[in-house]
């Protein structure tokens, strides 16, 4: 048996990462994967790769990471309102200017997707998709003949992902499960500050216990304020509602928050 | 001449019915496919004849299903449906908003509810006055549709309101603005616009009278291209009389692919101008309007 920590999310959420990682120290884990979106909506971007390289942690590619260290001119969220275009430009903008040549290097370095075999059950652990670094896989709109076929495509038993901010569990039977671990970076637009990582038992019978961190959200939101970032965003981490980037979000998602 | 690509579909991402065929109870200056009251193009499908494209897309491993016509709610087996494709994947119903009553809305919304998958209901709008949308919806579609809209967002099935930009570039942001604000002071408090480019297609042909031109999606205009931002590499149309490569084509006769969805998989030549407006917005009928162009997995460093 094999038990795995999977964070995703991070969006420069230092304060997070690190309660997070201690956390996971406690739990005698086999690996901590990071799936994903190390940049984007924190302060400070450079403080989260020492905590990430100190701990050991193995880290993918995710679409933020991707755009930095590419150079691209936005995060590939694909916003089509002025709003969510709005933010998504100050964010991108802000992590770009503030993350160092050497770590967009390093996440351009990093692979897009990890494949694990566990005594025969194989794992896939990708950003997005297994199709795409940015295709949302949310759990209202992620059928389970479609996950069943995202699986046979992969060749997989269990597929693990991140980018949509919200955690989810699909058991299809069989030894088959699709996991969305979440976000450390950002609350769940539950009207509460935690945030979400998962823990992954591969063996006999495998499950997911998604583990809720709560942080000093509120000194965060400190230093959030120091750098100028917008109101909106701190709002978010302080109440745990999403005020910014609602689009992407289907009806479900979005009607269980407050904007 | 250049030749026009062809395109295969890979995976049935989305699987689209014309539950009303081309009937409508309106008749819009810029339909794409001719739809009115009148239009018998196509006609109404039975629950037996929708149940089972649903089953079959679903043993595809289907990803969304969307309702359109016509107007889909003149099916009067429409919440029926909607129930059957909600059991296996999210489900989108395009709309005018000019027949739900609160009697549907409640039903909706309970269909909404009870289900896994999310269910979307796309309300058509082109104007946030009444002035600008009947213009070219209609005398007093506004008013109505607007109270559709406004029943479905009481009972928090936030409706996603579509809207074809028939607007100057340099008006997009007070007009969407105006939206966001006339939909909020009418009950719709948390308003989800969609906006899609206008199609050269059907009545807009007329509409738009004289700026057609003589295009279509070359090969090397694939090149280098994410094919899955096309609509007929991940989408097909099951109607009435056949199956179509996609929703937008299905006036055209060489789009008719076949007459069930396994003899639909053929690869599909881009040569309407239509393809063009798809390669220039991507998956442009699909909810979220990118389905965004990103760095594919395959072929990408790949850690074990
Ligand atoms: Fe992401």
């Amino acid at each position: 048996m094999k038990r795995f920590a999977l964070i995703g999310g991070i969006y420069s959420n230092w304060r997070a990462l690190e309660t997070a990682l201690s956390d996971i120290a406690r739990r005698q884990v086999d690996a901590t994967f990071c799936l994903g979106d190390l940049g984007a909506f924190g302060p400070y971007p450079d403080r989260v790769f020492p905590v990430l390289q100190q701990a050991g942690v193995l880290c993918l590619q995710g679409n933020y990471d991707h755009s930095l260290a590419c150079g691209l001119a936005d995060c590939q969220c694909g916003y089509t309102d002025p709003r969510d275009n709005h933010f998504a430009d100050l964010s991108y903008d802000y992590t770009f200017r503030h993350t160092s040549p050497a770590h967009k290097a390093w996440l351009g370095t990093l692979p897009m997707s990890r494949r694990l075999d566990v005594n025969g059950t194989r794992l896939l652990l990708c950003h997005g998709s297994p199709r795409k670094i940015n295709e949302f896989l949310w759990e209202s709109t992620s059928p389970d003949g479609f996950l069943a076929y995202l699986l046979d495509e992969a060749g997989v038993d269990v597929l693990c992902v991140t980018h949509t901010g919200i955690k989810w569990h699909r058991d299809l039977g069989g030894g088959r499960h699709v996991v969305n671990v979440g976000a450390l970076g950002r609350p769940e637009n539950d009207g509460t500050p935690r945030v979400w990582y998962a823990l992954l038992t591969i063996g006999a019978t495998s499950g997911v216990e998604f583990i809720p961190i709560e942080y000093d959200h509120e000194a965060l939101a400190a230093d959030m304020h120091a750098e100028r970032l917008p109101a909106e965003f701190i709002e978010t981490i302080l109440s745990g509602w999403w005020t910014t980037c609602l689009e992407v979000l289907p009806q479900k998602e979005r009607a269980r928050g407050r904007f | 001449m250049t030749s026009a690509a062809a395109v295969a579909l890979g995976h049935l991402d989305n699987l689209w019915i014309q539950v009303s065929g081309t009937q409508c109870n309106i008749e819009c200056r810029h339909c794409f496919n001719n739809s009115g009251p009148r239009a018998t193009t196509f006609g109404h499908m039975t629950l037996e004849a929708v149940n089972g494209a649903i089953a079959a897309a679903s043993a595809r491993g289907v990803r969304d299903i969307y309702f359109t016509g016509g107007e889909p709610f003149l099916n009067v087996e429409l919440l029926e449906m909607i129930a059957c494709a909600l059991a296996v994947a999210p489900t989108t119903v395009l709309t005018n908003g000019m027949l739900i009553s609160d009697r549907i809305a409640d039903r909706l919304a309970g269909l909404a509810n009870d289900a896994r998958y999310s269910l979307e209901v796309r309300v058509s709008l082109d104007g946030y006055t009444e002035e600008m949308n009947d213009a070219i919806r209609g005398r007093g579609v506004f008013r109505v549709a607007l109270a559709g809209a406004v029943r479905l967002a009481r009972r928090n099935l936030l409706p996603l309101i579509t809207i074809v930009r028939t607007w100057d570039d340099a008006d997009e942001l007070a007009t969407l603005a105006g939206f966001a604000r006339v939909l909020k002071e009418a009950g719709c408090d948390r308003p989800r616009i969609k906006v899609l480019p206008p199609l050269p297609l059907g009545r807009e042909l007329t509409r738009i009278a004289g700026l057609q031109r003589d295009e279509c999606v070359t090969t090397a205009m694939l090149d280098g291209f994410d094919r899955d931002l096309l609509m007929c590499s991940n989408s097909r149309l099951v109607t009435d009389r056949g199956v179509w490569v996609c929703p937008l084509l299905v006036e055209q006769p060489d789009a008719r692919l076949g007459t069930t969805l396994d003899d639909a998989a053929s690869s599909y030549e881009l040569r309407h101008q239509a393809c063009v407006t798809c390669w220039r917005y991507g998956t442009i009928c699909g909810n979220v309007s990118g389905h965004i162009e990103g760095p594919d997995l395959a072929g990408a460093p790949e850690a074990r």
